[in-house]
């Protein structure tokens, strides 16, 4: 969501005003390194995001639980000592669902976000860096596309092939590139007017050389900032299915699939299935968000004070 | 003026050809043909013989999609099967419900965030700046259906003031008993007030360090006035723009709410129609929304331009 902003910044008319300088890769990372190292809050994304990596994939190998089969015996039991955060309607025990349903999560959202920034980067690059006719229609289409609700394609998308963790990448990812695609052409078009890009074509070099070697690497922190943002918003899409009864099938599980079946037992007062899945994803995406903010002040992509 | 609305008005028709082509792949995407999507796998040889030449599907797919644009821009958005009724009446009766919903959410995040927003740029990292950035931090990451969910809790199930499930009403119903449409607007009120508060916060502080505010300074202004005089009408602008940017964000989150809440609207009946893969009513929707938002979005652009002169010379 934070990606409107970004887009705003583009159209804005203050636009420009702010403009960074070209400055060579290497010691621009750096620097960037440098300036995101002294953000508290960058950092306290970063170890937030690792803990919940660790807890959704490292914790099933210590914590043993039974994900598969059902239990009857044992549904609904409240949080105790064999059962943390108690278990669910079907006697998984939540916790257990908690680091299956995260790390189900976690896998589509950032092989969605890396997919879809890698392809919007590169059809943006394209789009801006060939201009004219092309870039005019490559770019209306993704005006078109990005005029659709991304849930309701994702929806439409889930409801004809079934969802799997890869068939969620694919279709998160093919309403995620759009953003990344119109950050990077902006990028482009500023760049192909510089002399150094300008320079590939008088000592011979090909149209993709100067894309590859030019302006692709010098949108680096475009693509960084955004692929955050796009994690943060894709763990909340996949959210999304999941509670519309379109998430992982069962026995698998993702936060959204198991807070829809939370859902029916408000009034039950069962409020470990209520909790524990909401808080993993507001807690996730909160950290992901910081580290963007973090990416965006190192990079100098906006105002680096905000 | 005149220039910039009409290049904004090409803009917006190709982009409109472009949903229009979207909805039609999707159209195409539906598994077997659109014949035995929409009228089932049961239906005889005959049927979707017949089905075919009515509506044109045994023909090429570019004379195909110019027939399904003429009987679209008809108004005619098929016959939904599963509801027994035509998918442009469905809508029709719950476009106003998600328009109530979508327009007093944008209002009142409006209305909310454009001062919080500016107070936080002038009390920059002070605490009112923390805890109203926290807010917003939480507020967007949060899943709508999820704050909807702790919402009924409080209000319904703790607090028994407000009605967890809205009742099937008609619009004028829906008007007359603000009560039962409360959470809701208040849900999708907090999560759009988050996504507006972060960017007026930005605007102002991008605006504070310009002449016109130094100016202003050594007229002798105060700063409050100079803030809410100047700053203010300045940095909301961008903020028109950003009501029609995020239109599909908040409708993708009225959707979630309509679902929670059981609000009778466009959401509501696309979450139903994507339960039953009731496809004609999906595309149906789908159109109407894009649509929607290419025109919301145009009317935002000319609101501002008219607002701020600099846009149009641009």
């Amino acid at each position: 969501m934070t990606d409107v902003n970004e887009q705003l910044a583009e159209i804005s008319p203050l636009n420009g005003l702010h403009g960074e300088e070209g400055a060579a890769g290497g010691r621009r990372l750096l620097a960037a390194a440098r300036t995101f190292a002294h953000n508290r809050l960058g950092l306290a994304g970063v170890l937030i995001v690792l803990l919940m990596i660790g807890f959704c994939f490292i914790g099933p190998l210590i914590y043993h639980t039974n994900q598969v089969y059902t239990n009857l015996n044992q549904v609904h039991l409240a949080p105790s000592l064999a059962h943390p955060l108690g278990t669910d309607p079907l006697g998984y025990d939540e916790l257990g669902r908690l680091m299956v349903g995260g790390r189900a999560s976690l896998e589509v959202a950032l092989a969605a976000s890396v997919i879809a920034t890698g392809f919007g980067a590169l059809w943006g690059a394209i789009s801006g860096y060939i201009g004219g006719l092309a870039d005019t229609v490559m770019m209306r289409a993704v005006d078109a596309m990005l005029s659709v609700p991304p849930l309701l394609i994702v929806l439409f998308l889930a409801t004809i092939y079934r969802p799997n963790v890869p068939v969620l990448i694919i279709v998160v990812a093919l309403v995620a590139w759009l953003i990344p695609s119109r950050l990077v052409r902006g990028e482009a078009l500023r760049l192909r007017t510089l002399e150094y890009v300008q320079a590939v074509r008088v000592i011979g070099g090909s149209h993709w050389r100067a894309i590859s070697r030019h302006v692709l690497p010098n949108s680096i922190g475009t693509m960084a900032v955004n692929v955050t943002f796009q994690v943060a918003d894709a763990i909340l899409l996949v959210a999304a299915m999941g509670y519309l009864g379109l998430g992982i099938p069962a026995p698998g599980t993702d936060w959204g699939s198991m807070l829809s079946s939370g859902i029916d037992y408000i009034y039950s007062g069962y409020w470990w299935l209520i909790y524990p899945p909401g808080i993993a994803i507001v807690v996730t995406v909160v950290a992901f968000n910081f580290i963007g903010d973090a990416l965006r002040d190192a990079f100098e992509v906006r105002l680096r004070e905000r | 003026m005149l220039r910039y609305s009409a290049r904004r008005t090409a803009h917006a028709v190709v982009v409109l050809f472009g949903v229009s082509v979207i909805v039609f792949i999707m159209l195409h995407l539906l598994p077997g043909s659109p014949a035995r999507a929409l009228l089932g796998p049961r239906a005889t040889p005959a049927k979707v013989a017949a089905f075919n030449q009515q509506y044109g599907y045994n023909k090429p797919l570019f004379i195909q999609y110019f027939t399904w644009l003429w009987q679209m821009l008809q108004g005619n958005l098929g016959f939904s099967v599963k509801l027994n009724e035509n998918v442009t009446t469905a809508i029709a009766s719950r476009l106003p419900g998600t328009a109530l919903l979508v327009g007093l959410a944008n209002l009142f995040a409006f209305v909310i965030a454009v001062p919080v927003g500016l107070m936080q740029a002038a009390r920059r990292n002070r605490f009112f700046d923390y805890v109203a950035t926290g807010l917003a931090f939480v507020f967007y990451s949060m899943p709508a259906f999820w704050l909807g969910l702790l919402l009924v809790i409080l209000f319904s199930e703790q607090l028994h003031l407000l009605p967890p499930i809205v009742p099937q009403a008609s619009f004028g119903q829906l008007l007359t008993h603000p009560g039962d449409i409360a959470l809701p607007v208040i849900t999708l009120t907090l999560i759009t007030t988050a996504l507006f508060s972060r960017y007026m916060r930005s605007s102002a502080l991008e605006n504070l360090p310009l002449d016109y505010v130094r100016t202003a300074r050594a007229k002798g202004m105060g700063g409050q006035q100079v803030l809410w005089r100047h700053v203010l009408r300045n940095a909301a602008g961008p903020l028109i723009t950003l009501v029609g940017l995020t239109l599909p964000v908040v409708v993708s989150g009225a959707i979630l709410v309509e679902s929670i809440f059981n609000y009778p609207g466009m959401g509501l009946l696309f979450w139903n129609a994507a339960q039953s893969e009731d496809y004609p009513t999906i595309l149906g929707v789908t159109l109407v929304v894009g649509v929607a938002t290419v025109v919301g979005s145009f009317i935002a652009d000319v609101l501002y331009a008219i607002v701020d002169p600099r846009v149009r010379l641009s």
